[in-house]
C-alpha cells in the first residue's frame, strides 16, 4: 500500500467517525427541541425528519400568505365528503345547537364548548389558500377564534407539546405541536366567506391549519385532547394520516 | 503495477482537460483515471434519486392532471393545459370511466426523501467542485471554443453524426459542456426552487419565492415542465452515452478508468 493510499484510508475512516457521531449528535439535539417528527420510524424517516426539522425552524413563527378579497375563489369549492354519520344529521337537523368541542388531557380546566360559546370570542378572520396534497387549491375568508384563545381559556399545561383533534368521524384525527397550535393563523373555524361554514367545506366546525397542506385542516371537529405524547394515540404514529400511507407533517 | 502508477500520477494531475497528452507521456499505462471517485459517487446517487422523483412525481401529478396559472386551481376553474390521463379521483373531470389507485402517500414520502438525498449530494458535488476545480477545468467552456463559430461548428459536426474525436474520450466537447452547466446550475435549481414554492409552509417564511412565479399554481406548472426539460436531458444523455459506447462510458462513470489511446488504438 502506497503512502497516499493508506492516508486515503485514513482520512476516510476518520470523515466516516466523525460523520457517524456526527449524525448521532444531530438526533439527539434534534429530539430535545422536538424536531423529530412522531412518523419518524421506517424507510422515510431520514426524509421527514429533515423536512419537519428545517421547516419548523424556518417557519417557527411565519405567516401563511393571507389575499385580498377579490382574490376569494369563485365558485367556492368543496372536496368531496365521506357520507355523513346518523348522529351528525341528527345534529345539522337541530341547526347543531347541540354541537360541542371538549377539550381534555394536559389542561388545568377541561371544558365542553358549544358553537355560541366559541362564537362568543372575539371573532377574527384570514383569507388563505387552502392546497390539497394532490396540487388542487382555492382561497377562501375563514372566519373564526383562534385556537390558541381556547387553549388560553383552558389553561394548557407548560409540558405539553401536541395536541390531537378529533372528527365526528372515528377515522379522521390529526395532530399538530405547539408551534402550530399556538400559531395565530389556526383556528377553530365556523364561518367561511362572510358566511356559515358549508358543511362541504367541514362546518358547523373545521380546525384550520393554514401553513400545512389540506388534510391537516380536519373537518367536523368534536374534540381536543393536549398532550406531551403522541405514543398513547392510535398506533403512535401522530395521527391517522401517517397510518393511512401520509405524513404526518405536511407543511410541504 | 502500471495501474496503481496511472492512479497516482493523476490523482495529482485532476480531472483536467490536459490529460489526454499527459497520458500519452506514460507509454506503459493501459488504464488511466477519467472521472474522480467524488464525481462517480455522486452521479449515481443523482440518477438513482432523479428516478425515484420521477416515478413518485408522476404518481402524485396522476391525481389531479390538470395545469393552471396564478394562484389557485381546482376542478372548478379554467386549465392552463390538461394530461389526457385518468385521476386516482373521481371528482376531476378527465372524460376517463374510472378512476387510477391513489397512490400519494408513498409518494410524497418518496418524492421529498429523494429530494433531500439529491440536495444533499448535490451540494456536496457543488462544494467539492469548487475546491478541485471540477468545474473550471471539466466544464467550463475552453477559451478557443468561446465563439460563435466554434458553437456553430460543434453543432453542425453533431448534426452530421461525426465519430466523436479521441480527446472526447478524456475531456467534454463544447455542447457537453454547456448542457452539463445548464442542467447544473439552471435546471436543478429552477427545479427545486418551484418546488419550494409548492410548500405552504416554507413560502409562509419566504413568500417571495412562490410570488415572484406568479402564484402557487404557476409554481406547480412550472415544476411540470423543468422537470421534463430535466427528463428529455436525460434521455439525450443516454442516447449521447450508448451513440459514444456505452461500455466504455459506462465503465469509465463506474470505475473510473478508460483505456489509454495507445491501447486502443
Amino acid at each position: 500500500m502506497s503512502d497516499l493510499s493508506r492516508r486515503k484510508v485514513i482520512i476516510t475512516g476518520l470523515a466516516a467517525t466523525a460523520g457517524a457521531l456526527g449524525l448521532g449528535a444531530a438526533a439527539r439535539i434534534a429530539q430535545r427541541y422536538g424536531l423529530v417528527p412522531p412518523d419518524h420510524g421506517g424507510i422515510y424517516g431520514l426524509g421527514e425528519t429533515l423536512t419537519y426539522a428545517s421547516q419548523r425552524l424556518l417557519t417557527r413563527h411565519s405567516l401563511a400568505r393571507e389575499f385580498s378579497r377579490s382574490q376569494i375563489s369563485k365558485p367556492p369549492f368543496a372536496n368531496e365528503i365521506p357520507p355523513l354519520s346518523e348522529e351528525f344529521k341528527r345534529l345539522q337537523a337541530g341547526g347543531f345547537a347541540d354541537w360541542r368541542l371538549s377539550i381534555n388531557g394536559m389542561v388545568a380546566r377541561p371544558a365542553s364548548f358549544s358553537l355560541a360559546q366559541l362564537k362568543s370570542y372575539p371573532s377574527h378572520s384570514q383569507i388563505t389558500m387552502l392546497q390539497c396534497e394532490e396540487g388542487w387549491s382555492y382561497i377562501a375568508e375563514w372566519i373564526g377564534v383562534p385556537l390558541s384563545q381556547v387553549l388560553q381559556a383552558v389553561a394548557v399545561h407548560p409540558q405539553a407539546k401536541y395536541v390531537v383533534y378529533f372528527s365526528i368521524d372515528p377515522d379522521w384525527w390529526e395532530s399538530i405541536d405547539m408551534a402550530d397550535a399556538l400559531h395565530p393563523q389556526t383556528f377553530l373555524t365556523y364561518g367561511m366567506n362572510g358566511d356559515e361554514l358549508p358543511v362541504g367545506n367541514g362546518g358547523p366546525l373545521r380546525l384550520r391549519v393554514s401553513r400545512q397542506i389540506g388534510y391537516k385542516s380536519v373537518k367536523y371537529i368534536t374534540q381536543l385532547t393536549v398532550t406531551d405524547s403522541l405514543k398513547r394515540f392510535g398506533k403512535g404514529l401522530g395521527s391517522a394520516a401517517p397510518e393511512g400511507g401520509y405524513a404526518w407533517y405536511a407543511g410541504i | 503495477m502500471p495501474e496503481e502508477c496511472a492512479t497516482w500520477y493523476h490523482s495529482r494531475v485532476g480531472d483536467s482537460a490536459c490529460i489526454p497528452s499527459a497520458a500519452s507521456a506514460v507509454p506503459t499505462t493501459t488504464v488511466t483515471s477519467r472521472h474522480s471517485a467524488l464525481v462517480r459517487v455522486t452521479h449515481w446517487i443523482t440518477a438513482v434519486c432523479f428516478l425515484a422523483l420521477l416515478v413518485s412525481g408522476a404518481e402524485i401529478v396522476a391525481s389531479h392532471p390538470r395545469f393552471y396559472w396564478g394562484e389557485t386551481g381546482n376542478d372548478l376553474t379554467p386549465t392552463l393545459f390538461k394530461l389526457p390521463i385518468p385521476a386516482s379521483r373521481a371528482l376531476v373531470p378527465t372524460g376517463y370511466g374510472y378512476v387510477l389507485p391513489d397512490q400519494n402517500g408513498w409518494s410524497r414520502y418518496l418524492h421529498f426523501q429523494s429530494a433531500w438525498v439529491v440536495v444533499l449530494t448535490g451540494l456536496l458535488y457543488i462544494i467539492s467542485g469548487l475546491f478541485t476545480g471540477h468545474f473550471r477545468n471539466s466544464l467550463l467552456p475552453l477559451r478557443a471554443d468561446l465563439s460563435w463559430r466554434a458553437f456553430s461548428r460543434a453543432i453542425a459536426s453533431r448534426l452530421r453524426f461525426e465519430r466523436s474525436s479521441e480527446s472526447e474520450v478524456w475531456s467534454y466537447n463544447l455542447l457537453q459542456r454547456l448542457t452539463y452547466l445548464i442542467v447544473i446550475f439552471v435546471l436543478f435549481p429552477l427545479v427545486i426552487w418551484t418546488g419550494l414554492a409548492m410548500s405552504p409552509a416554507f413560502v409562509s417564511a419566504v413568500p417571495a419565492a412562490v410570488n415572484v412565479l406568479g402564484g402557487q399554481q404557476s409554481a406547480r406548472t412550472l415544476h411540470f415542465f423543468v422537470s421534463l426539460a430535466l427528463v428529455l436531458f436525460l434521455l439525450v444523455h443516454i442516447l449521447m452515452v450508448w451513440l459514444a459506447g456505452f461500455r466504455s462510458r459506462m465503465r469509465a462513470m463506474i470505475t473510473g478508468r478508460v483505456a489509454a489511446p495507445m491501447e486502443r488504438t
